[in-house]
């Protein structure tokens, strides 16, 4: 009965969704300000009715209801109720509902937040937010539905993809979409700027806080995702340039670009329609990044559930919101006016050239991504296009980026003076060059990147130490004035030196891994013992148990270091899921400092061994870490009294003074 | 300098870093990306030794032998051409006889396919798309 009642709410949220999407625009054009009323109740209840359609989806897993189809393919009764509640959208119908979710409640947040945005621009948002709810919904009930019923109702399911039985899938998707669909505010601001032909700082204040807020969580949507691929699938990685990860990596560099160049608009007024570019665009990676995650075109590792029929109804939608906003771009961009000028060695000029660098860096991965359809579709050759191509160019076109990061908060705006920012930076430069060193003399002499990777990391996070030190005026002033000075910084200037100190963090972590990390493949058996990076590993015992809805041979490893210390134990399993007749494999990881330990089972050899993996993954963590206070720092941002959500106006002139600090 | 040669020095240098970067990628794009074959395709369009391609097909039933160390050996077959390939290293858990495979590598000097990466899927239901059309093509899976 509930199920019905769910698929009749979502229902009756597309026909309102469908008053959303018209009323308030009217209204607007109109002038009617009882039509442009219309758009805020109706995005609120939208909202409700949804999450009541998602809670009688969830209502039906938990109570492990096999007699709809959507739970009979992707649950069973012996299953752990977290797995029962977030298999709710490890399948594609329940993912694509979360998705509507989110959408719907990102609909709600700007009618909650929003009462004090003029009121016409309000309209116009919320009618653009529902236009895409209307998509997504009649995508859903045509072609996707969750609610479908099963007659016969059979006694057991067939159970949830064991890779998806894990705690990665309570917190992976929900974050991610919460990021790419948290893009869909900044699109819907863009599209009503146009819509109205007028596009003032208060927009970018406007803009600026949700697109933070939607980066934030895509940032831990992708590093969580990586962690979660890089422990779970066993083969030790944490990116391979695969479509799916590609097509979350797009939006978060487009979604980066657009957090500084909404910057320069809301600052200076300048950059104003290629904010309203990007915003449009990176909504479209969005867009873009749902099609090809969901319809499964291209060959992926990460590929579930995907369904090409259903990929010519998103692609269909793509087209319709991507080719719309741009042909209302190219239209209307012109009655916008242009922005102030300024000199290419200042603030500003810093944040093109992250905009330049980034959007550029973008295209590739994007090209990249899309070539192997677009080959296909002109010779029929069927080609991939892996690693190699993406770390040879994103990488030398990023690390110019990573480089030039710490000049950038120390530059003035208007005009700044790049040889005083270069000696205030001195120390910085200095502290990355001797870790560069130390790492090339004392680690490897082989690998010149490694060592020159270190120093760009240490760098960043110098740099970003150099921006607070300098700001707080420490050294110049009493310390207790610079202390004082440093409380008040505005909490925007906390969080760029947060997010720039995590990217070097990522980038230390992700350099070392890729240059200094040893692996030994090698047949064991119990009581043999393996070295590695200055520790022993021994094959203790191999043992079976029986989980919940698995059985499992567990191999039990003891680690020494080589000078004899003991170290503990390590844990890893071959897994196999009777339900599915799935086996999978579940990697022991051993953290020692920032650095990881990974060992993985293989199959047993003829002769009664089993093949072992084992990775020495030096500074791993730091990749998830950066990210972590990547997230930190954009929260910290966040939290900028200037920048508070849905804050109309600068508070004073005080306010804007302390801002230019 | 005055303000519109800085301009003109603006615009300049943005031109040439998207100029490196279109470069860059061309080169890329010609380099470093793989073609597609199942064992067939090899007859028709011939596969140096050293090229690097990905090979798909099934995984052909009883050749999978594995030795005391790390080295594997399979068969990937279409139906109707069979390629042997060799692997070192630990297959995916979904790696099975008559189950949907894409492997990268090239072709060493006896013409064995030598693979450094096996493609796993994490679906059991899932087939690679490249295999799946192939296979179609030559009539050798249907749809169920």
């Amino acid at each position: 009965m509930s199920i019905e009642l769910g698929h009749f709410a979502l229902v009756l949220s597309f026909a309102l969704a469908l008053v959303q999407m018209t009323v308030p625009i009217v209204g607007a054009k109109l002038r009617n300000d009882t039509l442009m009323r219309v758009g805020e109740p109706a995005a609120l209840t939208n909202f409700m009715l949804v999450a009541l359609s998602f809670t009688a989806l969830t209502f039906a897993y938990v109570q492990s209801d096999f007699s709809v189809l959507n739970v009979w393919e992707n649950s069973h009764s012996a299953k752990p109720l977290l797995y029962k509640i977030t298999g709710t959208w490890g399948n594609h119908e329940g993912s694509m509902l979360l998705w509507v979710l989110i959408l719907v409640f990102f609909g709600a947040l700007v009618a909650v937040f929003g009462r004090n945005l003029p009121l016409s621009l309000r309209a116009n948002v919320l009618g653009v937010q529902g236009a895409i709810s209307c998509a997504f919904i009649i995508f859903i009930l045509a072609t996707s539905n969750p609610f479908a019923r099963l007659d016969p109702a059979p006694m057991e399911g067939r159970d949830l993809n064991p890779i998806l039985q894990d705690i990665g899938l309570a917190v992976h998707p929900p974050l991610l979409y919460l990021g790419y669909v948290g893009f869909s505010v900044a699109f819907s601001f863009a599209i009503a700027a146009l819509i109205e032909g007028r596009l003032d700082a208060a927009w970018a204040r406007w803009v600026r806080p949700w697109t933070l807020a939607a980066w934030i969580f895509l940032t831990g949507g992708i590093a969580m995702g990586s962690y979660w691929a890089y422990y779970e699938l066993g083969w030790g990685g944490f990116w391979f340039w695969d479509p799916v990860e590609n097509a979350s990596l797009l939006p978060w560099l487009g979604g980066t670009a657009l957090l500084h160049s909404a910057l320069v608009m809301e600052k200076r007024s300048a950059l104003k329609i290629w904010t309203v570019l990007l915003a449009i665009l990176t909504f479209s990676l969005s867009l873009l990044g749902t099609f090809l995650v969901r319809s499964g075109v291209l060959t992926s590792v990460h590929a579930f559930a995907t369904d090409p029929t259903r990929g010519v109804f998103i692609l269909g939608i793509l087209v319709l919101f991507i080719g719309g906003s741009l042909a209302l771009f190219a239209w209307r961009a012109g009655t916008l006016t242009a922005g102030g000028l300024f000199q290419p060695i200042s603030r500003e000029g810093a944040l093109v050239l992250n905009n330049l660098i980034l959007t550029t860096a973008t295209a590739t991965v994007l090209i990249g991504t899309l070539y192997p359809l677009l080959i296909e579709a002109v010779t029929g050759d069927k080609i991939s296009v892996g690693a190699p191509f993406f770390n040879l160019t994103f990488g030398p076109l990023i690390l110019p980026l990573l480089v030039v990061v710490p000049f950038g908060p120390l530059l003035a705006w208007k005009r700044g003076d790049l040889w005083a920012v270069s000696q205030r930076l001195f120390l910085a430069f200095g502290g990355g060059l001797a870790v560069a060193l130390l790492v090339f003399i004392l680690v490897d002499r082989t690998s010149v990147l490694a060592a020159l990777g270190t120093g760009l990391g240490v760098w960043l996070v110098l740099g970003a130490l150099t921006d607070l030190v300098i700001k707080s005026g420490l050294g110049k002033v009493a310390p207790a004035v610079a202390f004082g000075r440093f409380k008040g910084l505005p909490r925007s200037v906390f969080g760029t030196a947060l997010a720039h100190a995590g990217i070097g963090l990522t980038t230390i972590g992700i350099i070392s891994v890729t240059t200094l990390e040893t692996e030994r493949i090698t047949a064991m058996q119990p009581g043999e013992t393996v070295e590695i990076h200055g520790y022993n590993l021994r094959f203790e015992s191999l043992r079976p148990f029986t989980g919940p809805n698995y059985t499992e041979d567990q191999a039990r490893f003891v680690l020494t270091r080589v000078t004899g210390k003991a170290m503990g134990e390590v844990m890893s399993a071959k897994r196999f899921y009777t339900a599915r007749q799935m086996p999978t494999t579940e990697a022991g990881i051993r953290t020692i400092g920032l650095s990881q330990l990974y060992v993985s089972l293989g199959d047993q050899t003829p002769n009664g061994k089993i093949v072992v993996r084992i990775w020495w993954k030096p500074m791993v963590t730091l990749i998830w870490l950066g990210s972590l206070i990547m997230m930190i720092g954009g929260t910290v941002s966040l939290l900028d009294r200037r920048l508070r959500v849905g804050a109309p106006m600068p508070r004073g002139k005080a306010a804007a003074q302390g801002a230019r600090a | 300098m005055t303000r519109k040669q800085k301009r003109l020095a603006v615009i300049a240098g943005a031109i040439g870093f998207l100029g490196a970067a279109t470069g860059l990628t061309l080169y890329a794009l010609g380099e470093q990306t793989s073609y597609f074959y199942v064992p067939g395709d090899l007859a028709e369009r011939p596969v140096g030794v050293g090229e690097r391609i990905r090979l798909g097909g099934l995984v052909e039933r009883g050749s999978i032998q594995r030795s005391d160390d790390t080295h594997v050996r399979f068969a990937v077959t279409d139906g109707i051409e069979t390629v042997a390939v060799r692997y070192n290293g630990i297959l995916p858990d979904l790696f099975r006889e008559e189950q949907g495979v894409v492997t990268e590598g090239a072709f060493d000097q006896n013409r064995i396919f030598v693979a450094d990466t096996v493609l796993a899927k994490h679906d059991e239901n899932y087939m690679p798309r490249e295999v799946a059309d192939s296979l179609k093509e030559k009539g050798v899976w249907q749809e169920d």
